[in-house]
């Protein structure tokens, strides 16, 4: 049985042993709706959220005065249905979250595996490169790529993978350390198992877990910083909806009393960040044995 | 004269997270401790023997209760003492030694900080007299140059120098009782002799009773003047030490002591018990030992056996003691 | 007979605390020029106390170090500076078994991935094979077939040993290191264990190098006893001489202080004095001398040579 089977058996093991208790309905069910309209949305959506119809600018949500029931959200500056836009980008969000976070997730904790077990110079490399990266403001190291880049939904992905792969390999890395003093490596290397072999079937397997729960904790992360780059401008371009966009567009108007443009992106972020956050939080707590008895 | 202590039917549970698994840590245990003497109390993993410690000093974790029973100290019933007056009580009437002094001691702290926190709180001495009892203290247990020793901190010691600390700040205040759980285990063996030896010298000069609480039957052999040996919860044999390695009544204890090794018996294979302890959250029915006992018999299966007399102040729970005389185990 | 393992002159020292720019701080002197054999089929037993060296010096026999100086001759070849093929090759002969059957096994390998897992690494076998040895493996140690299937976590401590014991014989090594192997097992377990292991040597022809700080299992086990003091043997002899007549005086103090099996059981009470050197800065002279209830002018001066004295060799000037 080599270690990547047993890697993935580890995995599928893990999610379908996990039992009921204290399971986050509301979160986990909150994040489902939000994928789900990420996937169909095509279907779901009632407008096509690129395009809109500018008389029809500035239109409060379905149950104010103003309000109608063909924009239940109302509309935006150019007269884009907000539902629709919210709703597509639930779309930009998942995929650069998810996307950016199993990036970043494969890179760090190959390099912290790498780094943690091999040691030396190896070591030594990969820690420096990691701390002079974690020195740099993550924010502001984002905006520098990708002014340099471009933007592009793509792009950011990567950007993003690149700007946070280093919490992983430092978190990996002290795992790593600690396993490899554990009687069962050094059985390993008295059967005769390269270095290879070791850190595939026996170290991988083993800090999983914490790749996986820094996983979801890193997904709120993501997100948010996603949404303060399309903020600022050099995010996924327009007219792409994406929620840290449609926060920097609606601020424009909240002088004016057009509240939902701001608020409404603004709750999705959170709800979907928070939701990201409990989700983490109990399989942190469920995947640690040690940490259950908290 | 009434016993130093005495304990009658004690019974502690661990209540499971919903209150739905009640797991019987120690279940129904009796026995009695004179003054000056030492008593043994054996067992392996799920024994329950460090439960019981706790349940005797009233250090129980929460979701633990103590369900039934009563523990007499001197006189007073310490199951429904307020804690108040179990705070006074612990450190100064009983003291209590773990086997591990790096989690007994602050290591942020000196070693003579630590000895007289306990003066202060229990002796109300002031800070100057606490310090300076505290580095007699010191020499009492055997610790070179304490004027020294006094302003280290815990990690700056040995192992078995922190455990020597951790019994001068024991018998500080003066205790009738010290209860040491697995106190040499961490020490090495030349280092548990002193040790051992420290400890029968202080039990000598201060009439302190001891409970050793304990995995080592070698401890028992060397230090204790009476044995309890505990199985899944239940106190099965209790007597004097040399009755007990004599004539174990209970088949665990008799397959105890031959399972240990022995100095220029090469030859012969030891003695196995088959099979593990139990799971106490899981016990078999009957007696809890019937499913490794090579004396099995049908009626062990289905009931446990009571607490009986064997001969004067020797008691074990096994149908045998009734089937057969006294003694019977060791030659069966 | 020709020794299967002899360590000669095997020294470890480990630096410590590197100064600036790699120069100066101590050197942990672990093992110290010693030397000892282990016949086909024997039991070499290893005591001593903490810093003695003992465990440095299994890690040593199984390669996890590399020795600083001295050879580890194998069935006559030196294997102290094979690296690569020929180490490969050695590790088919010398397995483990380690203390803590709780941290030997990967908990997120099933347990005939462990068992195998020797077998893999240096033999091109087809799973059916591999699954054959593998419960014939089982069955050798005492567990149902049906335990391959399960994880680690789903045994008790004597049970993961068993398993440990089963891995350690996939390759039919030919000398097994045990270090502590039953310390961490409930009392009612180790003579199971024991038991297992001395039958396992009787039937397959194993050596072991055995390391336990519990003198009487390593006296009943071993055929061989070398005592160690901070990274030197201080006596090497037949397991019942020195069991039962100890020319050491830092033997005659461990044996001393070993728990007896009776309360009338009497033994004598030779209590040291004094703590356990660390092995950074090691006592002149005989590394035991501050510690010796015999000791003489000459020995904080002169280190003494390990001798041969009436069938056991001791380094000790009482002895000269």
């Amino acid at each position: 049985m080599n270690g990547s089977r047993t890697a993935s058996l580890t995995v599928a093991w893990r999610f379908a042993s996990l039992r009921v208790e204290g399971f986050p309905w509301i979160p986990a069910l909150i994040l489902g709706v939000i994928a789900l309209l990420a996937v169909f949305a095509d279907v779901v959506a009632p407008y096509n959220p690129e395009v809109g119809v500018l008389g029809d600018r500035f239109r409060p949500p379905a149950w104010q005065a103003g309000g109608s029931e063909a924009h239940l959200l109302g509309t935006d500056h150019v007269g884009r249905d907000v539902l629709s836009r919210l709703i597509f980008g639930a779309r930009v969000s998942m995929v650069v979250g998810f996307t950016a976070v199993i990036v970043a997730g494969l890179l760090g904790t190959t390099l912290g595996i790498l780094s943690g077990y091999l040691g030396g110079w190896v070591d030594q490399v990969i820690m420096r490169v990691t701390d002079t990266w974690l020195a740099l403001p993550a924010l502001t190291f984002a905006i520098f790529l990708a002014a340099v880049v471009g933007p592009s939904m793509w792009n950011i992905v990567i950007i993003l993978a690149a700007v946070y792969w280093t919490r992983y390999a430092r978190v990996i890395r002290g795992e790593v350390l600690s396993l490899r003093e554990r009687d069962f490596v050094r059985l390993a290397i008295v059967a005769g198992c390269s270095k290879k072999t070791i850190m595939r079937r026996h170290i991988l397997p083993n800090v999983l877990n914490s790749a996986i729960v820094l996983g979801t904790l890193m997904l709120g992360v993501v997100i948010v910083t996603e949404a303060a780059l399309s903020f600022l401008g050099v995010g996924v371009p327009p007219p792409k909806p994406a929620w840290g966009l449609m926060l920097a567009d609606g601020k424009k108007g909240l002088m004016a009393g057009y509240w939902w443009l701001t608020v409404l992106p603004g709750v999705c972020i959170m709800l979907m960040v928070l939701s990201a956050n409990l989700l983490g939080d109990w399989l942190r707590v469920k995947l640690d044995p040690q940490l259950r008895q908290l | 004269m009434s016993a130093l202590l005495e304990v009658s039917g004690l019974s502690t549970q661990y209540v499971g997270a919903r209150g739905t698994r009640v797991t019987r840590a120690v279940d129904d245990v009796s026995f009695t401790l004179e003054a000056g003497r030492t008593l043994g109390i054996v067992g392996e993993s799920g024994s329950g023997k460090t439960t019981l410690a706790l349940t005797l000093m009233r250090l129980l974790p929460p979701g633990a209760r103590i369900a039934a029973g009563s523990v007499r100290f001197e006189g007073e019933e310490l199951l429904h003492k307020p804690e108040a007056e179990m705070r006074a009580l612990r450190g100064k009437r009983i003291a209590m030694i773990l086997q591990d002094p790096m989690a007994s001691l602050n290591p942020l702290f000196t070693v003579g900080d630590q000895i007289a926190e306990t003066l202060r709180v229990h002796e109300h001495m002031s800070r100057r007299g606490a310090w300076t009892r505290a580095r007699e203290l010191l020499g009492a247990v055997n610790i070179a140059a304490p004027e020294r020793r006094i302003g280290e901190y815990p990690h700056e010691l040995s192992g078995g120098m922190r455990q020597r600390v951790v019994g001068a700040i024991a018998i500080a205040c003066g205790p009738k009782l010290l209860i040491a759980d697995e106190p040499t285990t961490s020490l090495d063996l030349t280092i548990q002799a002193q040790y051992l030896q420290l400890l029968r010298e202080i039990q000598r000069e201060r009439g302190l009773a001891m409970i050793f609480i304990t995995h080592n039957l070698g401890i028992v052999a060397k230090m204790c003047d009476a044995v309890a040996v505990m199985y899944a919860g239940r106190l099965v044999e209790s007597g004097p030490v040399r009755r007990i390695f004599d004539a174990p009544a209970h088949p665990y204890t008799q397959a105890l002591i031959e399972s240990i090794p022995r100095f220029g018996d090469t030859a012969s294979r030891l003695t196995a018990i088959e099979g593990q302890p139990p799971d106490p959250a899981a016990l078999p029915p009957g007696c809890a030992f019937h499913p490794r006992c090579p004396l099995v018999m049908d009626r062990c299966r289905v009931e446990a056996p009571p607490d009986l007399e064997v001969a004067a102040a020797h008691r074990a729970r096994c149908w045998l003691a009734v089937e057969m005389p006294a003694g019977a185990a060791a030659k069966g | 007979m020709t020794a299967l393992l002899e360590a000669r002159s095997l020294t470890k020292h480990f630096p410590v605390g590197r100064g600036f720019l790699g120069r100066g701080g101590g050197v942990v002197r672990a093992v110290d020029d010693i030397s000892f054999a282990i016949d086909p089929g024997r039991t070499l037993g290893v005591v001593g106390e903490s810093g003695c060296g003992k465990t440095t010096t299994a890690k040593l026999v199984l390669r996890l170090e590399k020795p600083t100086a001295g050879e580890i001759l194998f069935e006559g070849q030196d294997v102290a500076g094979l690296e690569g093929e020929g180490l490969h090759r050695y590790r088919k002969n010398v397995q483990a078994v380690f203390q803590d059957p709780f941290a030997s096994l990967n908990p997120r390998m099933r347990v005939d991935a462990i068992i195998a897992e020797p077998l893999v690494t240096h033999e091109r076998l087809d799973a059916a094979a591999v699954a054959a040895r593998v419960a014939q493996l089982l069955d050798v140690v005492g567990l149902p077939a049906r335990s391959s299937t399960l994880f680690p976590h789903e045994f008790s401590g004597g049970q993961r040993q068993r398993i440990a014991i089963a891995r350690a014989l996939a390759l039919s090594p030919r000398l097994v290191v045990l270090d502590e192997p039953v310390s961490a097992l409930d009392v009612s377990i180790r003579a199971q264990i024991l038991n297992l292991l001395r039958d396992l040597q009787r039937d397959l022809g194993l050596s072991y190098l055995f390391i336990a700080h519990d003198l009487a299992a390593v006296a009943h086990m071993s055929h061989v006893i070398a005592v160690m003091y901070l990274g030197r043997i201080v006596e090497l002899g037949p397991a019942s001489e020195v069991a039962a007549r100890p020319a050491h005086p830092y033997t005659q103090a461990l044996f001393a202080a070993a728990l007896p099996a009776h309360p009338d059981e009497r033994r004598d009470e030779i209590v040291l004095a004094g703590e356990v050197p660390s092995p950074l800065n090691p006592p002149t002279g005989c590394r035991f001398h501050p510690r010796c209830p015999q000791v003489m002018a000459r020995c904080s001066q002169e280190e003494p040579k390990l001798r041969t004295v009436g069938g056991v060799a001791v380094a000790c000037h009482l002895y000269d």
